[in-house]
């Protein structure tokens, strides 16, 4: 387009001829390299991306041609022998994250229906930004809060309870058994499922409110109570981008470290109750690798960060591509 | 009369009406849980780190278990390094963003790159860590405030590309083509007319990415490792703040625990400060 510059006006100089030549040369060469430099900076995610990738399967390399597949079904967690095994993290990453989205996905659905169906209409940004706070609050505060204040209670007054309410029903007794440490797999998991409950309530939130009012609106005609239309309609209408919603919570929950790391107990071994004390990927990596002597040791930190990272990309990639179906279909 | 009181009592009636009742009075419980989460955690963290709260803690430097100090030291060295990291990931993460939303809306390179940056957008903090532990830790061979720099750095640029595209979606097509119109070439449309018009927008979201990396200790504790002392070398360890609150909290030494918990206000009281300017600014250019 810069080709079409004004050529009228009269009487042009030769030398002003050449000066204008020169402008558009210049401008044509910072347009070009400006679209150059974008087209290489988004090209920076892709590398970021793979440099990530690269850098831990190198890094995990030793300990990976080491140990083999035993990694991943190991037990043993030990330094002095460099014996070492993904399992008991891997269980307790997987445990905490479930017992997180059990109490955050039902409260964070209940809490979006709040938002969008039920509060009064000036209340409805003010409780929606105080949810959203919680998800800014980093999560070291979580942590030393868990340590200090939470764990304390949950030690004092909730866990003998729930030794001694379960400590006799057949299943439940396993899962409720040993002394009430404070700090474990079930504080861990509570944690989180704070943390993460605000993900949750505002993408149900704003899926919700996509939901075109012609359809509530015919369904409260109907007859059907606040709770049939959201039952019925909203959630089947926004199913897909809830789902997307909770797996990105789940991505979360999955990797976060220091809140976890403060009140899980670090404790290599998989045990029935979830009361005891646990660890997670997350946690043994960042209480032990700046102490990790020996590359077998480093490396197999490195190759939880592995595990770790394909898990969560599994996750986060399929949080993603339920939230673009959903918004393909809203935008057809 | 008759049929219609009978007909409205019917069990069925009953029934569905107790269901409601019931659910609506979950899902009032159920917010009143989230925000007295909110109120505790905030009200904890007031009572525990506002009495500690004097001049000594931005004057000090850390001290040694049993002394009075304060957190001079990981304060600067947090600030210092955000700073820097905001220098390299924002002109990144703009520019990548800029391809996403003007030049390449609709191919196929965007496309790919807008699911990546939204998958790194949460992946796990503490992989980023490993990551640039292993570029540059690892081959330079020792801790340093750099490593701990672009490790968050690496976490600014998906934040940013996402706002910046975000917002430069929003500039009316009509402002390009004026612009087009009158013969500006592209690039300096997008810096003059579009870049201006989604200005409050973008700096929003540089904001968002400052109040997020503000508390991230994950990838700084193998990065920038920690500092007791006060250093200017940003090729040795640098202290941080939320580094210094995780080795602080986790000690048995009563002092060291205050100066955590002040810390923790601190860092809560910035990044809740940057998040409600962020929101105000993104809220305004929403409505003009």
């Amino acid at each position: 387009m810069v080709d079409v510059a004004y050529q009228g006006g009269g009487a042009i100089t030769a030398a002003e001829k050449v000066d204008r030549a020169k402008v558009l040369q210049r401008l044509r060469f910072s347009d070009s390299s400006f679209r150059w430099l974008t087209r290489v900076a988004a090209i920076t995610v892709l590398i970021i991306l793979s440099g990530i990738i690269i850098s831990l399967v190198h890094g995990s390399w030793p300990a990976l041609s080491k140990f083999g597949f035993n990694f991943l079904i190991e037990e043993s967690w030990n330094p002095v022998t460099e014996q070492f095994g993904a399992i008991a993290p891997i269980y307790g990453t997987v445990v905490t994250s479930i017992i997180a989205m059990l109490i955050a996905v039902p409260v964070g659905l209940f809490i979006a229906l709040f938002l969008t169906e039920l509060c009064l209409m000036w209340l409805r940004r003010p409780i929606g930004i105080a949810i959203e706070l919680l998800a800014g609050i980093p999560s070291i505060i979580y942590g030393i809060w868990g340590l200090f204040v939470f764990a304390p209670f949950l030690q004092q007054h909730v866990q003998p309870f729930l030794i001694s309410a379960f400590g006799h029903v057949p299943v439940l007794s396993t899962l409720f058994e040993g002394p009430p440490y404070g700090i474990g797999i079930l504080t861990a998991g509570l944690i989180l499922a704070i943390m993460v409950l605000p993900f949750i309530t505002s993408i149900s939130r704003d899926v919700f409110e996509a939901v075109p009012p012609m359809l509530k609106e015919s369904a409260y005609g109907l007859g059907c109570t606040t709770w049939e239309v959201a039952r019925y309609v909203v959630l089947p209408f926004t199913r897909v981008g809830v789902i997307g919603g909770v797996m990105l919570a789940l991505g979360r929950a999955l990797g976060e470290t220091m809140a976890v790391t403060f009140v899980i107990g670090n404790a290599h071994r998989i045990s029935g109750s979830i009361l005891a004390p646990g660890t997670t990927i997350s946690a043994t990596i960042a209480n032990e690798f700046t102490e990790a002597v020996g590359d077998i040791y480093t490396s197999s930190l490195i190759a939880l960060g592995l595990i770790l990272f394909v898990i969560t990309f599994i996750v986060l990639a399929f949080a993603r591509l339920m939230l673009m179906r959903l918004n393909a279909r809203l935008g057809s | 009369m008759a049929v219609m009181i009978s007909g409205a009592s019917s069990p069925l009636y009953a029934k569905r009406r107790r269901k409601n009742v019931i659910t609506m009075a979950l899902s009032y419980a159920a917010t009143g849980f989230g925000l007295t989460w909110l109120a505790l955690i905030l009200g904890v963290l007031f009572y525990e780190g506002f009495s500690g709260l004097s001049l000594a803690v931005f004057t000090q430097m850390t001290p040694p278990p049993g002394s009075a100090g304060g957190l001079l030291n990981p304060i600067m060295g947090s600030l210092v390094m955000t700073f820097i990291a905001v220098l390299i990931g924002t002109p990144l993460g703009i520019l990548a963003g800029t391809y996403l939303a003007e030049y390449g809306r609709y191919d196929k390179l965007s496309t790919v790159v807008r699911f990546i940056n939204d998958i790194l957008l949460s992946a796990p903090s503490i992989v980023i860590g490993l990551f640039v532990y292993e570029i540059l830790v690892a081959t330079m061979g020792h801790f340093s405030g750099w490593a701990g720099s672009v490790a968050l750095a690496v976490i600014v640029v998906p934040v940013v590309v996402r706002t910046t595209e975000d917002m430069l979606t929003l500039v009316p097509d009509t402002l390009r083509e004026a612009a087009a119109s009158i013969g500006l070439p592209r690039s300096l449309m997008i810096q003059k007319v579009a870049y201006r018009a989604a200005r409050a927008g973008m700096i929003t979201g540089v904001l968002l990415a400052v109040a997020r990396i503000s508390g991230e200790t994950a990838p700084l504790l193998f990065t920038a490792l920690n500092n007791q002392f006060w250093s200017t070398d940003m090729n040795a360890p640098v202290s941080s703040l939320p580094v210094v609150i995780f080795q602080f909290a986790l000690s048995p030494y009563k002092d060291w625990q205050d100066l955590a918990w002040t810390g923790a206000l601190i860092i809560t009281l910035a990044v809740l400060a940057l998040s409600i300017t962020a929101r105000f600014l993104g809220g305004q250019s929403k409505k003009s």
